[in-house]
């Protein structure tokens, strides 16, 4: 815990000074960021990182592996749902020991730019839950392809190399060259991180940005949904 | 209880490798038919990879039968996976259900809520278990902690605490050294004597039928070979016994009439005679050989598991051919 809590402050530290010196050389503004909405989205992006757990276990897909999977389906419970129960369970724990603590340095040591409007406090809080389930579902189906694949460690170490540019987190979406700008907001992983740091800034419309948001939670859960009983209903299961 | 009829899993398996693969049929399970009434302790027995694992799948709804008719409880397995996992309980001597880093009791604490027993039926059900298994020091331990039979124990309260009425154990004392294997077989015979659960067990150890199964099932290469009490087949498919014969001094084997060979070690201080169940029994042989010579010391050898089941797969291979 600690050393998370660590980890994500000095990673904090060096993107606040690249992001701040790349501000300063393009004399102090490149699309909507200023030096304090810049360090905002950074302590803001460092705490959701630990909250919707972006970098998980891959697990599940262990437990498919070795064939531990059966004492999971036998059980009287979604498999899905369960986990998801988990990992909502786990947030509660993540938003105190990893979503406050950056935040709290980057409002207390740092320019930072506070929500013009007292509501958005609740919206950003609503935007973060709907990112965590989103990226749990995300990851879910990462982890249901070992019922295919066996071995899914290739998937999982693109989805953790890609996660983090994809999503915003290495820089904001906004700087990107506008197709790709484009092309991301069609897929689910601005939903993760960029997502809630926009409510939180006041960047776009915050009821698009969460009806944005719950689609892809929706369609990411129902896929996750469907490949896990084409899997229980087609797959072989492992081991004697 | 159970219902099976003609029940068949087939799988693909490559044969072989690089881009393309060409893949051949193997049949786990080969048209199996049985039923187990409720309260029946049953043993399913069978070499590796004769399809136990694979039934024992198929009955408990993980996996899907190729063809065939299941009803467990009267309801179909795969279809009906979650209503079923309310009723049955099921262990695999090579997978745990608790978690790994939480107290024992813990998990008996997630498994109540996941199965949604009743605050005093959980109560009295784990106090039960607690006290006959003798879990009492270890319920603060967590599992990772626990040794092996120690686990086994957790396990088996885990699978129990919905009271359910076919109980479902996947080689429960592999590995488990003779005290625990004891203890666990008398605590199982206990549960099916006193609250009628019906049990369903794989194994490899012979000693585990002979305590708590009266009735044995054979299965290999995915075909019932054949079922009835034990003694029953084992008197059936290897008619002989053995008496082994340690001597105080060196000397000639006894000669009794009715055994049927003689086989010396040890330049004599050792012999196996052997006999026929059907011609005397162990205790009239024994009184004719004490007559005779000196013992020492002797055991009386029965055919070992594998020997009774490769015999009536010889058997099933030689009615197959007639036929």
């Amino acid at each position: 815990m600690l050393a998370g809590m660590t980890t994500n402050v000095v990673f904090g530290l060096l993107r606040v000074a690249i992001l701040v010196a790349a501000l300063k050389a393009a004399n102090g503004e490149i699309a909507d960021y200023d030096i304090a909405a810049a360090n905002t989205y950074v302590w803001i992006g460092q705490g959701l990182l630990g909250f919707v757990l972006l970098w998980g276990t891959n697990e599940l897909a262990e437990r498919v592996r070795s064939g531990d999977v059966v004492v999971d389906l036998y059980r009287p419970w979604h498999l899905q749902g369960a986990l998801l129960a988990e990992d909502v369970g786990r947030g509660g724990y993540a938003f105190l020991t990893r979503l406050a603590p950056p935040m709290l340095l980057g409002m207390l040591v740092f320019p930072f730019q506070f929500p013009a409007s007292p509501y958005q406090w609740p919206l950003f809080l609503v935007s973060a839950v709907i990112a965590l389930v989103t990226c749990f579902g995300c990851r879910f189906l990462v982890e249901v392809s070992a019922f295919w694949l066996l071995d899914n460690r290739g998937l999982y170490g693109f989805w953790n190399i890609s996660s983090g540019l994809l999503c915003g987190l290495t820089v904001p979406i906004a700087f990107f060259p506008e197709w790709a700008r484009e092309a991301l907001w069609m897929t689910p992983f601005p939903a993760l991180v960029q997502a809630p740091i926009d409510v939180f800034l006041g960047h776009g419309s915050v009821v698009k940005l969460l009806l944005y948001q719950l689609f892809w939670a929706a369609v990411v859960l129902a896929l996750g949904h469907l490949a896990l009983q084409r899997a229980v209903r087609k797959v072989v299961l492992q081991g004697g | 209880m159970i219902e099976v009829s003609e029940l068949r899993r087939e799988f693909k398996v490559a044969t072989s490798k690089g881009l393309r693969r060409k893949y051949k049929t193997v049949t786990a399970v080969d048209g199996v038919t049985f039923g187990v009434e409720a309260g029946e302790a049953v043993g399913y027995v069978g070499p590796n990879g004769a399809g136990k694992s694979t039934t024992i799948k198929m009955l408990t709804g993980i996996l899907v039968p190729t063809s065939g008719h299941i009803r467990v409880n009267g309801v179909d397995p795969s279809k009906q996976r979650r209503d079923l996992a309310k009723r049955i309980g099921v262990v695999f001597g090579q997978r745990s259900q608790l978690w790994w880093d939480l107290p024992l009791v813990d998990s008996f604490d997630l498994l109540k809520s996941i199965y949604r027993v009743s605050a005093q039926d959980y109560r009295t059900r784990l106090d039960e278990c607690v006290e006959l298994l003798g879990l009492q020091e270890l319920l603060i331990t967590p599992v990772r902690q626990l040794s092996l039979g120690q686990r086994m124990r957790g396990e088996i309260t885990a699978a129990l605490l919905h009271a359910p009425e076919l109980l479902v154990l996947d080689e429960p004392t592999i590995g488990l050294d003779l005290e625990s294997k004891e203890r666990l077989r008398e605590f199982l015979s206990d549960i099916n004597a006193r609250r009628g659960t019906t049990l369903l067990l794989t194994t490899h150890d012979l000693d585990d039928i002979e305590r708590l199964c009266p009735r044995l099932m054979v299965i290999d290469h995915g075909r019932v070979l054949a079922d009835g009490p034990l003694e029953e087949l084992r008197a059936e498919v290897t008619p002989e016994r053995e008496l082994v014969i340690d001597l105080r001094e060196p000397g000639p084997a006894p000669d009794v009439p009715g055994v049927t060979a003689v086989r010396s070690e040890a330049n004599g201080l050792r012999h196996h005679l052997t006999f026929r169940r059907a011609e005397m029994t162990a205790a009239q042989l024994i009184t004719q050989v004490v007559r005779q010579v000196e013992v020492h010391d002797l055991a009386v050898v029965e055919p070992e598991i594998d020997d009774v089941i490769r015999k009536l797969y010889q058997r099933q291979v030689a009615q197959d051919i007639r036929r």
